[in-house]
């Protein structure tokens, strides 16, 4: 593609292009060098207070100019830095919406067939089981793979079910499941105890993992719940480990039991109303070649067509994460194009702002000539005024940006957007960027003018 | 006025040319010109004729392609920047037709100046430029802006600039050129005192009567400095008799 998007320009224009490109870049090069080498010549002047007063006096005489400096650099830098930050706050805000989930999960969620199949008519309703569960653990790719038993037959998840211990007693959200889930869901940490265990799903254990709100909710801050007996649903559970959650406490107020133990107790037989399991770090395309294989298995048992894809729907979170970062990638690139156009923007703005001061002043230069400046001391002065213009400007926009973004963070006015914020040291890079370009576009002007025949510059009214 | 012996400024076979694309301009052709210490020299030429080329030369502004330009005893050829600037700074002050005071600063800062770039401090320059201020008759006017002062003020403020680096060589450029005629009188007689006290002085004009005031006249024309015997009738003047 890239190839024929070369032709199509043409391949002498690119080589034209790259050329002047190169030496504009050395020509920017020698340039710094030589403004280095200036201010190597004239570092007394920088720390020199009276320097400092004639370069404050001079800015300090034509207000409206240096006003419209400062807005011209401080704004650019103030939108590259808001942008920046919005872009780190929109990536933010996409990873915070997956990460209760592993970002390479698979689900599939038993559902009712929308194709005739074998002489079945729709809409019938598909029921996993166990040996769909051991069926799919055996299929390549899959790392962690967990069944999900639905105490009230076809909802999603288990529902709420009454909780109780002593005097207390609330619902909480109940998942069925085996030991694996606690890899899918990501954002669970074990606080206390344990996760479930593959001898609690053979021996049909009463064991149950709980939230920190519901161990907090149920039992006094001396007492340990590990060990501890709770009702579920009138059937005494044991607590066998606590779990925090890094995505907030909505998350904790939910309690895992083994599958098996569910189903017995509730009477499900070996239903499973899902199956999920991560898949390490398959690609999309590897993703979705498990999950053919995995939905024709289902197929063949439960005798619904294999491209019926409503028998069986899945959540695959590989591709929408990588949908999703691919679309905040390019969320972030425009931003960042943006922004540095503004940037651009501001550096053209500086050096016309530059360029016309320096024209405005060349009488004065010429009197500063012949009164004994030399040239360099004169390239320098005028340096140093748009190296200390660009870099209160730099400051300003970079402290403006900073602080709206802090406010757009404490708004939270969608969740799209979380802790937008940037890393000071590209700010800080901008505004060295800017200084720069500030005083390279002070540099050449004053080249120019520092060369000028003060008899001429003079008498020219 | 009693001469001294030897020339504070010579100026032996000096030639300028000005590159205008291919062709090659002889602005300045084999000048000879000697300038004794403490003379009152004006040059007089038409426009074109090389008047202010030869200025930017005296005032070490600009290098010129062949010949000796001689400073009391240091030879002007071939200096760098610092050093051009420097010799600037220490042998020559200069006075402009239109003053060109920094309109931003102070009387007093503006004649503290070019102490500014002898590296003094800002205490020791202004209680100089004070005293300067004070010989020119301004002392009063040291706060005022060169916008609140009237043009016969201003070049003298100048001229307190020029004298404050303690210069061998008043360079004056059309001094008078933006002032009436009894303010350009009072510009000339402050001139003249500053030669007076033993300053070499060199104007630049086309006007006779300042050129009058001054003890010789050097004619510039077509780059060449015009030997007493070609100075056209109608044009004699007393200064003259300094020369022959």
């Amino acid at each position: 593609m890239l190839i024929a998007l070369l032709e199509a320009i043409g391949l002498g224009a690119v080589f034209a292009l790259v050329l002047v490109i190169l030496v504009a870049i050395v020509f920017l090069i020698v340039a710094l060098v030589n403004m280095g080498w200036v201010a190597l010549l004239q570092w007394r002047d920088i720390f020199s207070l009276d320097r400092w007063t004639e370069v404050m006096v001079t800015i300090g005489r034509s207000k409206l100019r240096t006003t419209l400096t400062l807005i011209s650099v401080a704004w650019g830098i103030f939108v590259l830095v808001f942008l920046l930050g919005l872009g780190r706050g929109l990536n933010n805000g996409a990873r915070h919406q997956f990460a209760r989930d592993a970002t390479n999960s698979l689900m599939f969620f038993a559902n009712k067939t929308s194709i005739p199949h074998q002489g079945y008519d729709v809409g019938r309703r598909i029921t996993l089981d166990n040996r769909d569960y051991d069926a799919a653990r055996k299929v390549p790719g899959v790392e962690h793979i967990a069944g999900q038993f639905f105490i009230r037959g076809g909802a999603m998840g288990g529902g709420e079910m009454m909780t109780k211990r002593g005097g207390k007693a609330n619902s909480f959200q109940i998942n069925a499941v085996h030991p694996d889930a606690i890899y899918v869901v990501t954002s669970h940490k074990i606080a206390q105890g344990r996760f479930l265990t593959d001898a609690d799903v053979t021996q049909r254990r009463k064991a149950v993992v709980i939230g920190q709100v519901i161990a907090n909710y149920l039992f006094p801050e001396h007492i340990s719940p590990i060990g501890e007996w709770i009702e579920v649903a009138n059937v005494p559970f044991q607590v066998v480990g606590v779990f925090s959650d890094s995505e907030g406490i909505e998350n904790e107020r939910q309690l895992y039991i083994p599958v098996s133990t569910a189903q017995l107790a509730f009477n499900g037989q070996d239903h499973l109303g899902m199956l999920e399991m991560t898949v390490g770090n398959a690609s999309t395309a590897e993703s979705k070649a498990i999950i053919d294989k995995i939905t024709a298995q289902l197929a063949e048992r439960h005798q619904f067509a294999p491209d019926d894809v409503q028998a069986v729907r899945v959540r695959n979170t590989v591709e929408q994460f990588e949908r999703f970062s691919a679309m905040f990638f390019m969320i972030s690139v425009f931003v960042v194009v943006i922004g540095l156009g503004t940037l651009a923007a501001g550096v053209v703005g500086v050096s016309n702002i530059m360029m016309i001061a320096v024209k405005e002043r060349t009488k004065e230069i010429g009197v500063r000539k012949a009164l004994g400046a030399t040239p360099n001391s004169i390239v320098f002065m005028i340096i140093q005024e748009s190296v200390f213009l660009t870099g209160l400007a730099g400051l300003l926009g970079l402290s403006g940006g900073v602080f709206l973004l802090d406010a757009v963070g404490k708004a939270k006015l969608t969740d799209f957007i979380l802790d937008p914020s940037i890393d000071l040291r590209i700010g800080i890079a901008a505004t060295l960027f800017l200084m720069m370009a500030g005083a390279l576009a002070g540099y050449f002007p004053a080249r120019a003018a520092a060369r000028v025949n003060p008899i001429h510059a003079l008498r020219d009214q | 006025m009693a001469l001294a012996s030897w020339g504070v400024l010579r100026l032996a076979k000096v030639n300028k040319y000005y590159r205008v694309g291919t062709h090659s301009l002889h602005v300045l052709r084999d000048i000879e010109l000697e300038v004794a210490d403490g003379e009152f020299v004006a040059i007089m030429g038409a426009s074109g004729s090389g008047k202010s080329t030869l200025l930017n030369i005296l005032g070490i502004l600009d290098d010129y392609d062949s010949g000796e330009y001689w400073l009391g005893d240091t030879l002007i050829r071939d200096l760098t920047e610092r050093k051009s600037a420097n010799y600037r700074n220490r042998f020559i002050g200069f006075v402009f037709q239109s003053f060109n005071l920094l309109p931003f600063k102070t009387a007093l800062e503006n004649v503290a100046l070019p102490l500014y770039y002898q590296g003094l401090t800002r205490r020791k320059r202004n209680q100089i430029a004070a005293q300067y201020l004070d010989r020119v008759g301004l002392r009063d006017w040291a706060e005022h802006t060169p916008a609140e002062m009237s043009g016969g003020q201003k070049q003298r403020v100048a001229i307190a600039r020029a004298l404050i680096g303690k210069p061998r060589l008043i360079l004056a450029d059309e001094p008078t050129g933006a002032l009436d005629s009894e303010t350009s009188k009072q510009i000339m007689d402050l001139l003249s005192e500053i030669h007076q006290s033993g300053i070499t002085v060199l104007v630049v004009t086309h006007d006779p009567e300042v050129a009058a005031r001054t003890q010789r006249i050097i004619r510039l024309k077509d780059g060449k400095v015009m030997s007493p015997h070609e100075v056209l009738p109608g044009a004699s003047h007393p200064g003259m008799a300094a020369v022959t």
